[in-house]
């Protein structure tokens, strides 16, 4: 019960900041649940979000693989309210003041002055993020490689990722033969 | 984000090209994912409250099964050395991918050389100062607002 509190706590409290996404998050996300609650290790949580990342939906529903871990199905449950649940009761009600406020003029100020910060917040959570994933010149390679491509080309990010996949266990794997 | 305008805009025509646009500054500028934020607006526009919490749950439940899918397998076999191998690639890939989409917005919605200006200040508050998010949002957000504040007509100049 304590624990499905504190992630009823932690969840809400993330919620809040995922400020043009929920990459936002990210820092404080690690902050909490790896070095304040240690529901997992700064790599599994790594793991778990790379995974999110690249599967389809949205991108921070891997916060359900951690709920699971901590509480099993309550715990997704839990999670999933706690994360989603503010946001969008605030978009819901915020929506409706913000539309009829279209001729406001510091409406436009808002929304003009918060873009440069949520890129700012969503530029740290991809430096927070990188700590853990870029370790060696192996993953600044991939890392490189993948950024590269991605502003260069259209290629679609899944196969990428899929080569990445391949090629960490190649390169950073048991040796086979 | 292309994809959601397709399905909204092109195909369903459940919104305009303008709401699109304006659902979408609101979904960037509050907190929440641009998916669920953008999902709450257009089921508020199209049914009500109603269709807010039923496009709310469309867009997360096939994510979130998949997810706690993933998360059994993850608790399951993540002590595996290949698969602790083959997810340090992934995890190398996913900062590529997420610092690519991050410039890509970024050149897409920064106009103004001040713009910059709030991106350092805010990265250097969180990553290097280590202040809350909050904090962060609270102050570079207000100086950044206060900073493009409206102008009286005659300041604008058209």
């Amino acid at each position: 019960m304590t624990q499905l509190i504190a992630l009823l706590r932690v969840f809400s409290y993330l919620s809040i900041l995922t400020v043009g996404g929920g990459l936002a998050a990210f820092p404080e996300m690690k902050n909490l649940v790896v070095n304040v609650h240690q529901w997992l290790n700064f790599n599994q949580l790594i793991h778990l979000y790379s995974m999110g990342q690249v599967s389809p939906g949205p991108n921070m529903m891997m916060i359900v693989a951690i709920g699971e871990r901590v509480a099993g199905i309550p715990g997704v449950l839990v999670v999933l309210v706690a994360f989603f649940g503010p946001t969008a009761v605030l978009a819901f009600f915020i929506g409706r003041l913000w539309t009829r406020l279209a001729k406001w003029p510091w409406r436009a100020s808002i929304e003009r002055g918060l873009t440069p910060v949520s890129i700012g917040l969503l530029l740290a959570g991809c430096l927070s993020f990188a700590r853990g994933a870029v370790t060696d010149w192996g993953t600044a390679v991939i890392a490189a490689i993948v950024f590269l491509v991605l502003l260069l080309s259209k290629i679609n990010p899944a196969w990428l990722v899929l080569a990445a996949a391949i090629v960490g266990g190649l390169a950073f794997g048991p040796k086979i033969v | 984000m292309a994809y959601l305008r397709d399905g909204l805009v092109t195909k369903r025509r459940w919104v305009d090209d303008q709401e699109f646009v304006e659902y979408l500054a609101i979904s960037q500028t509050l907190p929440g994912l641009n998916a669920t934020n953008m999902a709450v607006l257009v089921g508020d526009r199209l049914r009500g409250m109603r269709g807010a919490l039923a496009a709310l749950f469309a867009i997360c439940l096939p994510g979130a099964l998949l997810m706690m899918i993933v998360g059994a397998a993850y608790q399951a076999h993540g002590g595996k050395p290949m698969v602790i191998a083959a997810l340090k690639g992934v995890a190398a890939a996913a900062i590529g991918l997420i610092l690519a989409t991050t410039i890509q917005l970024g050149r897409k919605s920064l106009a103004h050389v001040f713009d910059l200006v709030f991106v350092a200040l805010t990265v250097f508050g969180v990553d290097q100062l280590h202040q809350s998010v909050p904090r962060v949002l609270i102050v570079v957000g207000l100086l950044a607002i206060l900073w493009y504040r409206p102008r009286k007509p005659k300041e604008t100049a058209q």
